[in-house]
């Protein structure tokens, strides 16, 4: 599983950073990218979700295939 | 105030005392019957209910433009006759929409919102936070042994102007003044044009005087001096667009967030059982916040028909406003579980309380931090409170919603 940001609709609302700080950081103007090349390991794939469902601009895309 | 509203779809009042109490049946019913409502009332406007419905048109910056976002326009220039205004506080209200970047469009909107957003991340927010608990400590310590405060006028409404005068570096201890004038402003000035305007004087004026004094005296941690030190494209900011951005940072930060943190005690003083999760499970602070961020949504901005447009049938005319109530949607039972319970540790809560889009609220991670640190302040020393008569509440709404009068007890 790997999480992917879609920076054209981020606007820094911050949540997936706080709900997966594992799999999501910011930048100095607050907007989010994966982690590394966006892998999800085993144990966060649940919050690989949640982040999707309370990101308010519905910019986190989740895709099965593996790194 | 007109006469009473019959029908909330087609005649909606924001500042009906009623709807400022109570808006919840409101919306409900809008959301099922006509999800855009519609009223000729102070100057006529638009308001989707529908959560879908505010994430398009948030979204849609070509047709609906930031450059008012409020709803009551009363198109009239800062000039006052007989007063001595400024030329700097005349330059700064017609500059970029006058509070840039929530009053600009791209692309104004691009650069001062990027200038704007490194000091509210959550990194740079969280260097307030030592200072934000001290003060909302000693608050609670100044009241505590009385067994009764009031917890919109002695609490909610003392931190956020003394955190955001901390930030931007100006004396704290005129808090009470900037209080008055942002609820001129923003609160009361909705209605009254002539207290509106002297109200965005008093706050251009003073911050004009800052900016100045500041200019000769920069400093390396506070935010005018980082405005003031600021380039875009290797030029300086336009000097009238730092004061329209200060004049935004009080406005904005002051207001919504002591409504915000009203609410959050307003809930708590009522939900002994939330108030008990909160205190055995400290770690569901942060999911507290954005729930209560949900259920009680303190903003309300609007948004400038650019081009005649239809939005869902709905035909709009250049000129007209539409009402952002994001708090509505919010509400929503599309998109949220039982949407007018307060469940602490919700799931799935992609709510808007800071809007959608380019103009997502900057200061959300500042808001934030100051609700967190505040209910946890007052529930580490007041564990246990309540509403010393639920109908002695007053609700400040319109575009703003919060409580303004709430008088709570405990055992002291």
């Amino acid at each position: 599983m790997k999480v992917r940001v879609d920076s054209e609709k981020c606007q820094g609302h911050n949540r997936c950073y706080a709900l997966a700080p594992g799999l999501f950081k910011v930048d100095e103007l607050g907007y989010a990218t994966p982690r590394g090349d966006g892998t999800v390991p085993p144990e966060l794939r649940e919050k690989a979700k949640i982040a999707v469902e309370n990101c308010p601009e519905r910019a986190i895309e989740i895709s099965e295939e593996d790194a | 105030m007109g006469e009473a509203v019959q029908d909330w779809t087609t005649d909606y009042d924001i500042f009906d005392p009623s709807y400022k109490k109570d808006p919840f049946p409101m919306w409900d019913q809008i959301r099922e019957k006509c999800p855009v409502a519609t009223t000729d009332r102070w100057g006529g406007s638009f308001m989707p209910t529908r959560y879908e419905d505010l994430f398009n048109i948030a979204r849609d910056i070509q047709h609906f433009s930031s450059r008012n976002v409020l709803v009551t326009d009363f198109g009239e220039p800062i000039e006052v006759e007989g007063e001595t205004v400024a030329p700097e506080v005349n330059t700064a209200a017609q500059y970029n929409g006058g509070a840039p970047p929530i009053t600009s469009d791209p692309p104004v909107h691009t650069w001062a919102r990027k200038l704007l957003l490194p000091p509210f991340t959550a990194t740079a927010v969280a260097k307030w936070e030592p200072e934000t608990r001290r003060l909302c400590a000693e608050l609670v310590d100044g009241f505590l042994a009385n067994g009764r405060a009031d917890g919109a006028a002695d609490y909610a409404q003392q931190i956020p102007p003394r955190v955001i005068a901390d930030m931007l570096g100006i004396p704290n201890d005129m808090a009470g003044t900037f209080t008055e004038w942002v609820r001129g402003f923003l609160e009361l000035g909705l209605t009254d044009p002539e207290l509106r305007q002297s109200s965005a004087i008093n706050i251009f004026t003073y911050m004009n005087e800052r900016i100045q004094e500041r200019k000769a005296n920069l400093q390396e941690d506070d935010l005018l001096s980082y405005l003031l030190t600021a380039t875009v494209d290797g030029e300086p900011v336009p000097e009238p667009h730092v004061l329209g951005t200060c004049f935004l940072l009080m406005v904005a930060g002051i207001d919504t967030t002591w409504s915000s943190i009203g609410s959050a005690i307003w809930h708590l003083a009522q939900h002994p059982k939330d108030r008990a999760r909160l205190i055995a499970e400290p770690a569901l602070i942060d999911s507290a916040v954005e729930e209560l961020l949900r259920a009680y949504s303190p903003v309300t901005m609007a948004r400038y028909v650019a081009e005649d447009t239809v939005y869902n049938g709905c035909p709009m005319s250049e000129g007209d406003k539409v009402l952002m109530n994001f708090p509505a949607a919010n509400r929503d039972p599309k998109v949220f579980d039982r949407p007018d319970e307060v469940i602490l540790d919700r799931e799935k809560n992609p709510h808007i309380a800071f809007g959608v889009g380019i103009h997502r609220c900057a200061g959300s991670n500042l808001a934030r931090m100051e609700m967190k640190v505040a209910i946890e302040e007052w529930l580490k020393r007041i564990p246990d409170f309540r509403l010393e008569d639920p109908d002695a509440v007053t609700w400040a709404g319109g575009q703003v919603r919060g409580p303004r009068l709430m008088p709570l007890v405990w055992p002291s």
